[in-house]
């Protein structure tokens, strides 16, 4: 199936139960008890968690394969989110155009940013791309206000053409979808299913899934350019670049197409930021939500096909849960200890939660950098051979060091 | 003329900055060989030492004045800081007036401590790790410390006004023999000019003049050798560490009047001066001082009104534009040595 090995084939399905069915997975507190706020199951988090997730494994592709460092992604992200909202103003608020537009245009932008930037590489590139990424923020802030209104951001109007939707009458702003609703119900991207089980709520999202799903191609995509011969380039340009281009082999065409690849994930991941809220600002190109594309791939873990997905989920997740942690939730937590150590833990992880997170965030980057450079999932590799060693100890099954005798003589 | 002069005058102060924390970033990279992307905290942790310092002057205590009455009849609460009170009127408010200024030397120890510090329990276990590890965890370590100082300070820019004597403008041209108000200039953006030129001159003279300064300046031409002389070149270049840190330390003190110190400041002013040492030449001293004030003054003249009409939006981009060009062109910047970091 897929023309994938077993290995791969297993892991994309474990993504995509997962994704499929996280409206579920992700929903484990029962409505009213006091941990429904740990819950995440709903539409706004579950679409980020899967489009920024998009977002990581496309930078991953450049940073992960290659191990050139793009400090400048969120150039081709705000690229991406104009060019939907301009095609929702224009054309119709179905978002497959404008998904369509979105990509292309942000690999074009990709093509000639990384055209240039890869003429140098190590912390010149870098600095290149974050210059490029600057100069695109700086520039949809002020001369190309037209285009992107600025600081107010780029929002649909009443006024607006769409060619294909005719006139809009009714006088309210319409929303997105995938399939107009003058056809099919249902399939705008708002449009929300609520299944209630005793007092457990589960959401299902079209948006959601529509994202979800389109996740699950990208992924797949990845995987096989994980392993095609192409990712092996790749590789071997991350491993010793002087040595390939000694041997002959020109590895410009192919670092450019890892960079534009995933330019292109980038725009398909604010194209689908703005089907989910049609709405794009220049701050989604700011160099700091740069700095977060690369927090989430290196906690995840850099080059390994599913880190960046978790370091996304992760880092959207906990940003959310922590920022709704304040001083009353704490007392309640540390209730049983004495009033003063009480209020003494109270304030000293007050300093880490709620408007606090991003400490939490820079610190745990800090100690995954230094101490887990393989981001989560190595820790998670290392944590799952503590146990199969403590298994395996002392009986000599270790294939490698313990090789069975072959027989001298064919039975 | 005039106005080519004015301008001319506006970009020292931004390229005085530009070039202090470039400096520092230099004699890091030069030094240890270490890309750090959390300088720029330490120019906003410099600039927050002014702050606190100018708290800890105007530290004071409440006394009821009996003589006079608040709007309720009561007697007048009266704050007095401590400093007033143990040195007299007049001492101690020329002392709280002149906090900025006087907070360098509260920030040099200060500063001294934190590059120390980090040099030590950080930096140091990345000599031997990629660029791409250096900048990544550096780069958290600013944003741990950007969010600290947003705990303590809030995220709110903190008005820190420079002394008395300094604020205000002065009529430059009149000096120069142009007609009166054409080149109206700040006080305290005159002072942050010398002041930059004082470290910029210490800094080199030091490196020049000293047994000290030689022998890291002998370090960052070849390492292994001076090691193998026997001289422990490790500490002097985490000594050098320390002093990179007060020099961007101080840039920040003298640079809060300009611009009222708010968290993010060390952020904002990072990725350009990333763009100032490299244009000015990886691990060149001299390259990052000429850059940082030819960048600073190509700036202001973008934001002249009379290159606006001509091409919109440049004063926005013009750092960048000219940071690709000079990667693209000579990689090694304006005078890197040859063969540093070139690819």
């Amino acid at each position: 199936m897929f023309n994938l090995a077993k290995k791969d084939r297993t892991l994309l399905l474990i993504v995509a139960g997962m994704v499929l069915l996280a409206p579920f997975l992700l929903q484990p507190f029962a409505q009213g008890s006091g941990m429904a706020q740990f819950n995440a199951g709903y539409p706004d988090l579950m679409q980020r968690f899967v489009i920024f997730g998009i977002l990581a494994i496309g930078f991953n592709i450049l940073f992960g394969l290659t191990g050139y460092l793009s400090f400048g992604h969120a150039a081709f992200l705000g690229v991406g989110s104009y060019s939907a909202v301009w095609m929702f103003k224009l054309l119709s608020m179905n978002v497959i155009p404008a998904i369509l537009l979105a990509i292309v245009v942000s690999g074009l932008f990709a093509l000639l940013i990384g055209y240039i930037s890869l003429r140098r590489s190590g912390i010149y590139f870098s600095i290149l791309t974050l210059a490029f990424a600057q100069m695109s923020f700086n520039i949809a802030y002020s001369v190309l206000t037209p285009l992107t209104n600025g600081e107010t951001g780029l929002q649909l109007a009443l006024d607006d053409v769409r060619i294909l939707d005719g006139m809009n009458t009714n006088g309210t702003l319409p929303s997105t979808n995938l399939l107009p609703p003058s056809l099919v119900n249902g399939f705008e991207m708002r449009d929300t299913y609520h299944l209630e089980i005793g007092s457990w709520l589960f959401q299902f999202n079209t948006g959601y899934y529509l994202s979800a799903i389109i996740m699950l191609i990208s992924f797949y995509i990845a995987l096989r350019i994980f392993r095609s011969p192409f990712g092996l380039m790749l590789r071997a340009v991350k491993t010793n670049q002087t040595r390939l281009n000694y041997t002959g082999i020109n590895t410009r065409p192919y670092t450019l197409a890892a960079f534009v690849i995933s330019g292109m994930y980038a725009g398909l991941a604010g194209g689908l930021l703005a089907s989910m809220d049609p709405l794009a600002g220049a701050e989604r190109m700011q160099w700091t939500a740069s700095g977060e594309i690369v927090l989430m791939t290196i906690l995840g873990g850099a080059g390994t096909l599913i880190g960046p997905v978790i370091g996304a989920g992760f880092i959207k997740y906990f940003e959310n849960i922590f920022s709704k942690i304040n001083d009353t939730v704490l007392h309640g937590w540390f209730g049983w200890l004495p009033d003063g150590m009480e209020d003494a833990v109270v304030w000293f992880v007050h300093i880490f939660v709620g408007k606090g997170w991003h400490l939490t965030l820079g610190g745990l980057f800090m100690l995954v950098v230094i101490f887990l450079p393989g981001g989560l999932v190595e820790g998670g590799q290392r944590i799952m051979n503590l146990f199969k060693r403590k298994k395996s100890d002392g009986a000599g099954t270790d294939k490698q060091h313990h090789p069975k005798s072959t027989p001298h003589v064919a039975e | 003329m005039d106005i080519i002069l004015l301008q001319l005058l506006n970009g020292l102060d931004k390229g005085s900055a530009y070039a202090l924390i470039a400096l520092g970033l230099t004699l890091i990279f030069g030094t240890l060989g270490v890309v750090n992307f959390a300088h720029g905290a330490i120019f906003m942790i410099g600039a927050f030492t002014a702050v606190t310092f100018s708290k800890i002057l105007s530290f004071s205590f409440v006394t009821l004045d009996p003589t006079q009455k608040n709007f309720l009849g009561e007697p007048l609460e009266v704050k007095t800081a401590y400093i007033v009170h143990w040195f007299g009127e007049s001492t101690g408010n020329g002392l709280i007036d002149w906090a900025v200024p006087l907070a360098i030397l509260f920030s040099i120890p200060v500063m001294l401590f934190v590059g120390y510090a980090m040099e030590r329990g950080l930096i140091k276990h990345f000599y031997h790790r990629p660029h791409a590890d250096q900048i990544l965890v550096t780069f958290g370590l600013a944003i741990v410390l950007q969010e600290i100082i947003k705990y303590f300070f809030g995220a709110n820019p903190i008005q820190t006004p420079a002394p008395d004597m300094f604020r205000g403008s002065f009529d430059f041209g009149v000096l120069i023999g142009y007609a009166e108000n054409a080149i109206i200039y700040p006080y305290w953006r005159l002072v942050y000019f010398v002041f930059a030129g004082l470290v910029i001159g210490g800094v080199f003279a030091f490196l020049r003049y000293t047994t000290f300064g030689m022998v890291v300046r002998a370090g960052m031409a070849d390492r292994e050798t001076v090691g193998l002389l026997g001289i422990n070149i490790d500490k002097r270049f985490t000594i050098m560490f320390g002093i990179a840190a007060a020099v961007a330390g101080v840039a920040g003190v003298m640079y809060t009047p300009i611009n009222s110190p708010n968290y993010h400041m060390g952020m904002d002013f990072l990725v350009l001066s990333f763009v100032v040492v490299v244009v000015g030449g990886m691990g060149s001293l001299p390259g990052a001082v000429l850059a940082g004030f030819l960048l600073g003054i190509l700036e202001s003249f973008a934001s002249m009104n009379q290159v606006k009409v001509y091409f919109p939006g440049i004063d926005q981009i013009i750092i960048y534009l000219v940071a690709i060009i000079i990667l693209l062109a000579r990689p090694r910047g304006l005078m890197g040595r040859a063969g540093v970091m070139e690819e």
